[in-house]
């Protein structure tokens, strides 16, 4: 259990309060991407956040952490929080109350939406978002890590070592003889394929994979869940899924929200055990 | 309709044929109830009253037609002690060059012009005595001198009236040239005046007067009374005391002056209080016309999120049709537009129908080329009204209850047209916030607005609610049409005029918020008008804009943005 | 695929880049051949009224150019181009007005006539420096690249998008329109600039420096149209597509949307400049008209007609509609309305990819 884990240090921000800590990082942000520190084996705090819509609480105090290299699966029942969870991690939502930090140093709430990016925190969005009017080729090297700069990106040539790097990451989502495809003619479950390929160019610490099978035939499904297992290891990932059979068949630590706040965090078995889950959500 | 145009009779008696016309209902509810049932009272009060003094009255009369000008004088004192009702019609009839003699028989009527020909009435009984040409006639003529004795002698007759709202204007109007005999007939009047507000409407007149006394404690005590009057004379009266530029004609006396100074001060202090209500009513009046212009477009593009270039011809097609209208029934001006406001929301409602089916459905989700589209219509509808109709702008006729003002007191005073149009707007208002929250038409169209599919599926026939919320929202647009009607020229340019600033009110406001297109319409109005004083009209107007692009820049979803889940998700 | 040089893909990668450049260039051969080389007396003459109308053309091809490079490539629809392409063009008339010098009807060797009617004294400060035309130049780059940069700077950041951006725009040269209507302004109020006499040195109203303008007109618009060529096949084209398709993925990506539009918007606004520039002393007369809200929209119908999203579309777009809207005006007033509001009509529902789009379908089903 992580429940223990410490708290990183936050400079400056308590000592400026938050927006001069978001000033110093405006000012730093576009020169070169920040440093990510996980010397405590921890990649992402989530403490305390609360999330209000209009009076009703989408997170209530919630708190999470995730371990470097882990899988972890995040589950609940509709409105329990997850989606609104993601949109804080990766800064489209900010918190009305709480904390968030990216390894020891970098604090969430005070970076905009393409430095958390930039830092290494991939999403993949519920619907396969992928560029339609682009090649399968093009996707990745868009979203290859790199100086995004405009004056950069306006002269920026393709060298070998980069085709290198897209050809593997073709090879990994299997996706190798649809390279000069448009986007827009893939099928649902190699859209789906193509965005995870989309964030491994990012080259993550981090991702964030929402609903990933869902819409997906069984073998798509299967596909899905060794690709999956593959990522972790090298860098977390943290995925939202409702299909109970995939969760099992990928999980090895499941948390499980509701109602904005973590019901039971542990082992799928221990979990599925929880008289509590039981009732809010496998008892449905 | 028989008469001509030209002879188009004076507001009386056009009520008078108007109530006797089939439409009598509907023209008691536009206003010609009060006029004529004044009229009717008054008629039959003069007649049970006239009898024993005809004796006295008609030999006046018949005096009238040979005197001189000096003569006439005394005719006209004599006329003032009868204490006859009959006295001031005749008075007010010499005053005004209507009073006239008969060449053939040397009978003194009240005559009207009719077109070519004079409508008599008969002095002595009040009542018509038929038509005559103006040639047969001679006109009793009076001198400025003259003048002044009548207007003395009407106003002492008025000044017995028994209505005080008559005594009132008596005063006022005898305030206006105070000399020796009216002070004396005012002072008569003062002692015997029961009625407190009269009283002390003569108080303030003997005031004025008492100004220009000798005696400095007379002067005092005048300055005294008068401190705390707002009105205009009292204000005119009192500024040259202080003396202009030149320094003549100052009060002397250094308490006088004083006093004259705090007077003066208060007035100030009133007229600026009445300058600010003035100019808060302008700018309601103003946002008015920018919340019906807008609050179309609140449904169409607020609700459906539609972007309807053409909006502002739907309005135009709206005053197009309340010209129409009026020119079906020229001699009806009220009544053309009770059935304009209905018409043109027909009118335009089904052109927006017709424009949801045939362009505006086969772009959903397309939000630009909506709006090219659309914009593309907007130019068609433009030249067809222009090959229509003519490229000139037409004017529709103002009824007369609309127009004039409402004198609230000396300093404030309210236009009808505006006065009218801020009550029209929060009538149509109301009327669409009852359809939208009560009635089931209202609860499909928001169903479909927040989560169409789910609305499909509970049975809801979204295409239908599509062209019907469109068709409203267009309706309210002609509506609106019929408002601006009354207000400027109806021309092919009338829409696209207001369509920028329609947009920036429903965007300011908030999209999809009714209550933040009213709010946002009355205050971008306001702010307009406190700005034109400083700015000028289209240097304000510039300005509202620059702010409302900042301020869009700030806050993109308005005044009152919607929140929550539905409106974060696309 | 990538044999060529880049340069040579750039420039004749596609078809439709191939021709526009040879038209272009036969245009500009022909054209100054038929006018100064062939006797009036000639049938094959091209009367200087052609020329200076083929010269407005071209700078209306440009400014539809810019407004592709932000609708068609970057899904920004501005209905506020205009203002632009009328602030270059003032920048431009200050010089021409400058030029006149004591040749105006009240012959003030500083002041413009207008000035003089509406008894200034002296010369507002932010006429200086347009004696010299290198500094009106500049000014022709700055103004609307300028307004332009700090519009996008604020509408970008906050994320203002779609139609709200469209309805700003509009509201954006609406306001200038009735700014410039003011007298007091110092821009000639309702009348605008106009009785330009000399240009550089040159008569205005000589056909061999019609000639030379209608040259200007024909390399800018080259140059402009390579320009955004380069831009659109650059990664950061691809990037600002990407932006079109999915504005919040690309955000997700990494990508600084608002840099990416603001930098697009700004280029596309001092194109749009250049082309008012260009447009004034061909026309000789800019009035506050130009900024018209309609006017803006206009502009979006010509690339809409060619083809969005191709960058030769919207060249012929502006091309087909101002011949019919030359002839129509002339032949059939009436019509004219119609006929532009029917296209507007017409093209969103049947031809969403504009005449390209049309030709391109053809061509396929031919095959």
């Amino acid at each position: 259990m992580n429940t223990t884990a410490p708290t990183p240090a936050k400079r400056g921000a308590d000592y400026f309060g938050m927006p001069y800590a978001r000033l110093l990082k405006r000012r730093g942000s576009d020169a070169q991407p920040p440093e990510l520190d996980t010397s405590h084996r921890t990649v992402l705090y989530l403490e305390d956040i609360t999330v209000s819509f209009d009076g009703f609480k989408a997170l209530n105090a919630l708190t999470l952490y995730i371990d470097v290299g882990e899988l972890r699966c995040i589950i609940g029942p509709n409105g329990a929080g997850k989606t609104t969870m993601m949109d804080v991690i990766t800064g489209k939502t900010r918190p009305d109350h709480g904390s968030a930090w990216f390894g020891q140093t970098l604090d969430l709430l005070a970076m905009s939406e393409p430095e958390i990016v930039q830092a290494g925190i991939g999403r993949k969005f519920q619907r396969p978002t992928v560029f339609q009017n682009h090649t399968v080729f093009q996707n990745l090297e868009l979203a290859m890590a790199g100086d995004k700069r405009v004056w950069t990106i306006l002269f920026a040539k393709l060298g070998a070592l980069q085709r290198e790097r897209i050809e593997k990451v073709l090879e990994t989502v299997g996706l190798k003889d649809q390279t000069s495809l448009l986007a827009g003619s893939l099928s649902h479950g190699q859209k789906q394929w193509l965005e995870i390929g989309m964030l491994l160019m990012q080259e993550p610490k981090l991702l964030l994979v929402d609903e990933p099978v869902a819409g997906m035939t069984p073998q798509e499904t299967e596909r899905t869940a060794e690709l999956l297992l593959s990522l972790a290891g090298e860098r977390s990932v943290v995925v939202v899924e409702h299909d109970m059979d995939f969760v099992r068949s990928i999980a090895k630590k499941v948390t499980v929200l509701h109602q904005g706040s973590v019901l039971a965090e542990g082992p799928i078995d221990e979990v599925q055990r929880n008289p509590q889950v039981v009732e809010v959500y496998l008892g449905e | 309709m028989s008469k001509p145009l030209t002879s188009q009779p004076r507001r009386t008696r056009g009520w008078t044929v108007l109530f006797a016309g089939a439409a009598a209902a509907l023209a008691l509810l536009l206003g010609g109830l009060p006029a004529h049932a004044d009229d009717a009272a008054s008629a039959t009060e003069t007649e049970a009253v006239s009898a024993p003094a005809a004796a006295d009255l008609a030999g006046i009369l018949a005096a009238f037609a040979a005197a001189d000008f000096s003569t006439k004088d005394q005719l006209i004192s004599q006329l003032a002690t009868l204490h006859d009702p009959r006295a001031r019609p005749i008075l007010q009839a010499l005053l005004d060059g209507h009073l006239e003699t008969r060449s053939s028989d040397g009978k003194v009527f009240i005559v009207e012009e009719y077109g070519d020909a004079l409508k008599l009435t008969d002095p002595l009984t009040s009542t018509a005595a038929g038509d005559g040409k103006p040639d047969d006639f001679e006109r009793i003529r009076s001198n400025n001198a003259l003048r002044k004795t009548l207007k003395v002698a009407i106003a002492q007759l008025e000044l017995a009236d028994t209505d005080p709202a008559v005594r009132i204007a008596a005063v006022k109007q005898m305030r206006r040239d105070i000399d020796d005999s009216t002070v004396a007939s005012l002072r008569a009047a003062f002692g015997s005046e029961q009625n407190p507000k009269v009283k002390h409407e003569i108080a303030v007149a003997l005031a004025l007067a008492d100004l220009a006394a000798t005696d400095v404690d007379a002067r005092l005590a005048a300055v005294n009374a008068l401190d705390g009057e707002a009105a205009t004379d009292v204000y005119n009266a009192l500024m040259p005391l202080l003396g202009d530029a030149d320094g003549k004609g100052i009060e002397t006396d250094p308490k006088v002056r004083a006093a004259v100074i705090a007077a003066v001060h208060h007035i100030n202090l009133w007229r600026g209080f009445y300058q600010v209500l003035d100019t808060l009513f302008f700018g309601l009046s103003l946002g008015s016309v920018l919340v019906l212009s807008s609050i179309g477009l609140a449904i169409t593009f607020g609700v459906m999120g539609v972007i309807n270039m053409a909006h502002g011809e739907l309005m135009m097609l709206g005053a197009y049709t309340a010209y129409v209208v009026q020119q079906l029934m020229p001699n009806h001006i009220g009544l053309s537009i009770a059935v304009a406001i209905p018409a043109a929301f027909l009118v335009s409602g089904l052109a927006g129908v017709a424009i949801e089916r045939s362009i505006v459905r086969f772009l959903y989700g397309r939000p630009l080329e909506t709006l090219l589209a659309t914009f593309g219509l907007s130019l068609i509808l433009q030249q067809l009204v222009r090959s229509i109709f003519s490229p000139l702008n037409r004017s529709v006729t103002t009824p007369e209850w609309m127009s004039g003002l409402w004198q609230i007191n000396d300093l404030f005073s309210l236009t009808y047209n505006r006065l009218y149009i801020v009550i029209f707007t929060l009538l149509v208002f109301g009327a669409l916030l009852l359809v939208m929250n009560r009635t089931s038409l209202g609860l499909k169209v928001r169903a479909v607005a927040q989560n169409r599919s789910m609305a499909k599926a509970m049975g809801v026939r979204t295409e239908r609610i599509d062209a019907l919320t469109f068709g409203l929202g267009s309706g309210i647009a002609g509506i609106a049409g019929v408002a601006l009607s009354q207000l400027t020229n109806v021309g092919p340019n009338l829409g696209q005029s207001y369509i920028i600033d329609s947009f920036m009110v429903v965007v300011f406001g908030g999209v999809g918020n009714l209550w933040g297109t009213l709010i946002s319409g009355m205050s971008l109005g306001i702010i307009n008008k406190l700005l034109e004083p400083y700015a000028g009209a289209v240097f304000a107007k510039i300005l509202v804009l620059v702010f409302l692009i900042l301020f869009i820049q700030r806050r993109p979803k308005g005044l009152f943005p919607q929140k929550g889940r539905a409106a974060e998700g696309h | 695929m990538r044999t060529s040089s880049p340069l040579m893909t750039l420039l004749f990668g596609d078809f439709g880049s191939r021709v526009f450049y040879a038209l272009l260039l036969a245009m500009l051969i022909v054209v100054p051949l038929l006018n100064l080389g062939v006797t009036e007396t000639s049938a094959l003459h091209l009367s200087t009224y052609t020329v200076t109308l083929l010269g407005k053309y071209l700078t209306y091809a440009l400014m539809a150019v810019a407004v592709d490079l932000i609708w068609g490539y970057c899904g920004i629809l501005s209905l506020g181009h205009t203002a632009f392409f009328a602030l270059g063009g003032y920048a431009m008339g200050m010089y021409l007005m400058r030029q006149i010098g004591t040749r105006g009807v009240y012959g003030d060797p500083l002041l413009p006539d207008f000035m003089v009617f509406l008894n200034w004294k002296e010369l507002p400060w932010y006429w200086l420096g347009f004696n010299h035309a290198a500094f009106a130049l500049l000014m022709v780059l700055l103004a609307p690249g300028a307004l332009a940069f700090c519009f996008g700077w604020l509408a970008f950041r906050s994320r203002v998008t779609g139609v709200y951006l469209s309805i700003i725009t509009q509201a954006l040269t609406y306001a200038l329109m009735l700014a410039f209507f003011r007298n007091e302004m110092g821009f000639g109020g309702n009348n605008g600039l106009t009785d330009f006499k000399e240009i550089l040195g040159f008569d205005i109203h000589l056909a061999s420096t019609r000639i030379g303008l209608f040259v200007a007109s024909g390399i800018a618009l080259g140059l402009g149209y390579t320009a955004c060529r380069a831009i659109a096949v650059s990664r950061a084209g691809r990037v600002v597509q990407a932006i079109r398709d999915a504005e919040s993925r690309t955000r997700f990506i990494g990508y600084r949307v608002e840099n990416y539009k603001m930098w697009l918007f700004t280029f596309s606004a001092v194109l749009s400049g250049i082309a008012g520039a260009l447009y004034v002393p061909q026309v000789g007369i800019i009035n506050p008209g130009e900024f018209g809200p309609i006017n803006s929209i206009e502009v979006v119908i010509w690339v809409a007609v060619g083809g969005r999203n191709t960058l030769y579309g919207p060249v012929l777009g502006a091309f087909v509609v101002n011949f019919a809207k030359t002839y129509l005006t002339a032949a059939l007033p009436e019509v004219w309305l119609y006929a532009l509001g029917a296209l507007f009509v017409v093209v969103t529902l049947f031809l969403p990819q504009g005449i390209v789009g049309l030709v391109k379908q053809l061509l396929e089903k031919r095959r």
